[in-house]
């Protein structure tokens, strides 16, 4: 029922499960074509339980590299849960209980020996709103590169000045670098926010409604960027806004209950969805 | 009818709360006022801080910023570390970090006599005899719950999300304390005057663990006096002029601590107009 | 090459800082077991020539004679703190009910500020306080109605000063509590036509009471422990009072007062670490107990 799309791993041998990758594989032919590289994330069977909630159950996904996946779905889903276990940030609280794999260019980040610094640095997070750190301008940017041991001057000016550009910040704060960010209006900050993640030189970016605190403008802005940035990387985001999705998402995954109902690239889902709720959510008889 | 009554009954409790603050003010200010001069902050006590009529409280006023100095540089090192680990590292609603906050909590509660005299143990027991350094330890223990209670309070209200803003970044969780601290220094200051409120005002504590001297204190090893202590032993003595020290101290210290409440207000809201 | 010594460096700098504040986090955590240890060790020596329970109620305080009996201190603290809270618990209790249910905004500015510096005057000033106010007012003005005779050093004078110091602490526990209170309670009850005054009466204070109870153990602790500013005007003769007339001598007070002899009579030292002990027990248990459920209150109200 739901469309995994899983590649056929080598640990399966009931007849039952090897009925279940046929299936999978014919899938697969699909998401193949629609696939022109390799996933750069790939979730795999995992269960999430925060307190006794059930949050995420059993979600397998792959998530394309050189995209803009779109995750919907409406206010409690898991979405937002999905993302945060991307970085490892869900973590953070001893109610919380993982299982199952998520494996980033291969490696499952769930693992023992994985360094959760050198994750959260392959992964920009823009978050609902922006949260510049309590620093200037040129010091949010320069804040990755440096504890990453960038400490030459020059070098750290040149890497702001790029990824400023990057974002179309430059031009309206090179003159006030060493301004505190938090003076900057909320969509500049959420921009900020952008290029101090670009700083790090990640590979993915994650968005969590990032442009649900901005107006109209600001978000067409930010929209924008995704649609430049998505040759180089590969961008996740979590959307309340179908319209949104509409607009700039290559592939659509739609959760419901924690559940990934259905997974596609963004014509198939917002044309022809295989799976009710689906249609249901986009026909808009519920959010 | 009955609520109007009660409602008067409670005006009146309010009333008699505030009047009593301005009555202390007026008692030591009308007091204490025609006892200050400029001798008496600029001079040391001359013959003898017990029957001497000479001098001032230049002693007790240096002697009192040493011991807050000390004290407040010793018990940040203490709290820093503790509060950012347990907002840090320790997951929420860790049982460690609500027992730890618990205990400080309780231990805000113990009065500074039983720090005076666990200090004045302590002190017996390292062999030390009563001195500034003694004195600046039993003041630590005495402020070091009230700067963990009150700098946690500020650091748990840091925006989750920046705190994952910049561990997205790949920072160690040791790298994120710097913004962490840039963030909540309003807050730290605001818990720094209000310890150095209650550092600089207590007797109990450095009653047993700082001496009493007439001369300002070369070193960490020679006795210190304080301005409460200056009230508490001058005012007992026989001699008007003594007792006038007594009662300038009294009007320094209530000054003093005035201006603290003052600037803990206009910080604290300076913080929260900052706050995101 | 320097890139993985870099990392290196992050990750020992990562582990360092984080074991070193670990290790202060537990040390910190056996600083209340440490005092307790450390005067109970002290006070072995007269543990071991009498029993805790003939040390309590012996009624005789001559060190010299190697007698302590702590009876007249205990009483001294009963009486002074008793009548202290009987003083300001019904002041703060109102108060606090007019400051978070009736009070216009603009009068909690001024009071609030005011209870905070209350709060921030130092003990030692409130004996000042005392000494030139309180003291004078009783012997002159009150005593003489009542008893042939008073100094004015007495359980009335330290009560009174004891009773304006815990104030704040009382008062802002109070309002803690009852802004705590979920909002919705209140309309409920007035929106079944209660007026006011009967939902304060019926729901606020009912609703809140174990909060209530909570907040006047911890002013409770607050002063028994309160040293400097009883000491400066409660008299300090080691007999149990008869009348709030008399003079008192508090524990705290016997503690702060002897220090400078203890050392050289025999057993002295150990008597007083001992009160210390029992003072530190009795607030450590009161405290813990209030401040637990202060915060059970906080988490059924958050909910």
């Amino acid at each position: 029922m739901i469309p995994n799309l899983l590649r056929i791993e080598k640990h399966i041998d009931s007849p039952t499960e090897k009925f279940k990758v046929m299936k999978e594989s014919q899938n697969q032919v699909a998401v193949d074509q629609i696939f022109k590289t390799k996933p750069h994330i790939s979730v795999r069977n995992l269960n999430v339980y925060l307190t006794k909630n059930h949050i995420l159950k059993n979600v397998s996904l792959d998530i394309p590299d050189k995209a803009i996946t779109c995750i919907i779905g409406p206010s409690g889903c898991g979405k937002t849960t999905l993302l945060k276990t991307f970085n490892r940030l869900l973590q953070n609280s001893v109610d919380v209980k993982i299982e199952g794999e998520v494996l980033v260019d291969g490696v499952n980040i769930h693992g023992k020996d994985v360094e959760v610094e050198n994750i959260r640095k392959k992964m920009g997070l823009l978050s609902q709103r922006p949260c510049p750190l309590p620093m200037s301008i040129f010091d949010n940017v320069a804040y990755g590169p440096r504890i990453h041991g960038t400490r030459n001057k020059r070098k750290l000016y040149e890497i702001v000045k790029n990824q400023l550009e990057a974002v179309g910040l430059w031009e309206e704060v090179k003159e006030r670098l060493k301004a505190p960010a938090i003076r900057l209006s909320i969509g500049q900050q959420q921009r900020l926010c952008l290029a101090r993640g670009l700083a790090v030189s990640p590979e993915i970016i994650l968005g969590d409604e990032a442009t649900s605190a901005l107006d109209p403008i600001a978000t067409t802005k930010i929209e924008q960027l995704f649609l430049s940035l998505k040759k180089e990387y590969s961008i996740v985001l979590v959307t309340h806004t179908l319209r949104q999705a509409r607009r700039i998402a290559d592939y659509v995954a739609f959760m419901y209950m924690g559940e990934l109902i259905e997974f596609g690239s963004a014509t198939e889902i917002f044309t022809n969805p295989k799976h009710q709720l689906t249609r249901d959510y986009i026909g808009g008889s519920f959010s | 009818m009955e609520e109007k009554i009660f409602k008067a009954l409670m005006m009146a409790a309010t009333m008699i709360i505030v009047v009593s603050l301005f009555m202390i003010i007026v008692a030591v200010v009308k007091r204490g006022l025609p006892a200050m001069s400029w001798d008496m902050v600029s001079k040391i006590p001359g013959g003898g801080f017990y029957i001497g009529k000479e001098g001032g409280l230049l002693n007790a006023i240096i002697g009192s910023l040493y011991i807050v100095i000390g004290s407040i540089t010793l018990g940040l090192s203490f709290s820093l570390p503790i509060v950012l680990y347990i907002n840090l590292y320790l997951p929420e609603k860790s049982r460690l970090a609500q027992f730890t906050r618990l205990s400080f909590d309780v231990l805000f509660g113990i009065p500074s006599i039983v720090y005076g005299a666990f200090g004045f143990t302590l002190m017996v027991y390292l062999g030390l005899r009563s001195s500034l350094f003694a004195g600046i330890l039993t003041v630590t223990f005495l402020i070091v719950p009230i700067l963990i209670r009150s700098i946690d309070e500020v650091v748990r209200r840091v925006p989750k999300e920046m705190m994952d803003a910049a561990l997205s970044l790949g920072a160690t969780r040791s790298e994120i304390i710097k913004p962490i601290l840039r963030q909540v220094a309003p807050g730290i200051i605001t818990a720094i005057i209000l310890s150095v409120g209650r550092g600089i005002g207590d007797a109990a504590s450095v009653l047993f663990t700082a001496g009493y001297t007439d001369s300002i204190p070369t070193s960490l090893s020679q006795p210190v006096a304080t301005l409460p202590l200056a009230i508490f032993f001058q005012l007992s003595s026989p001699i008007v002029e003594v007792q006038d020290r007594a009662y300038a101290a009294a009007l320094i210290l209530t000054f003093i601590v005035l201006v603290l409440s003052l600037a803990g207000r206009y910080y604290s809201r300076k913080f929260s107009k900052n706050k995101i | 090459m320097n890139k993985i010594r870099y990392n290196n460096y992050r990750k020992i700098k990562e582990l360092v800082l984080r074991n070193s504040m670990l290790f202060l986090t537990v040390i910190s955590l056996s600083f209340a077991v440490i005092i307790g240890i450390s005067l109970y060790y002290k006070s072995v020596p007269i543990l071991d020539q009498q029993s805790l329970w003939s040390l309590l109620s012996g009624e005789s305080w001559r060190p010299l004679k190697g007698e302590f009996g702590f009876y007249p201190f205990i009483m001294g603290t009963l009486w002074v703190t008793g009548i202290a809270i009987l003083i300001s618990l019904p002041l703060c209790l109102l108060s606090a009910i007019y400051l978070s249910e009736y009070a216009a905004p603009y009068i909690k500015k001024i009071v609030f500020p005011m209870v905070d510096v209350l709060a921030g005057i130092p003990p030692v000033v409130y004996g000042v306080w005392g000494i030139l106010v309180v003291v004078p007012f009783i012997s002159t003005t009150l005593a003489p109605h009542f008893v042939e005779f008073s100094t004015g050093y007495s359980v009335l004078a330290g009560a009174i000063v004891l009773a304006i110091m815990i104030i704040p602490l009382m008062i802002s526990v109070f309002i803690e509590i009852f802004d705590a209170l979920p909002g919705g309670l209140r309309e409920a009850s007035l929106s079944l036509g209660a007026t006011n005054w009967q939902t304060i009466k019926k729901v606020v204070l009912r609703k809140s009471f174990p909060g209530l109870a909570a907040a006047v153990i911890l002013a409770l602790s607050r002063a028994f422990g309160e040293t400097i500013a009883v000491l400066m005007v409660c008299g300090n003769v080691s007999e149990v009072p008869n009348s709030v007339f008399d003079p008192a001598y508090p524990l705290p007070a016997l503690i702060a007062n002897n220090y400078g002899e203890m050392m050289s009579i025999p057993m002295y030292d150990s008597a007083l670490m001992l009160s210390a002990l029992l003072l530190f027990v009795i607030i450590l248990a009161f405290n813990a107990i209030s401040r637990l459920v202060l915060i059970r209150i906080e988490k059924n109200f958050a909910l």
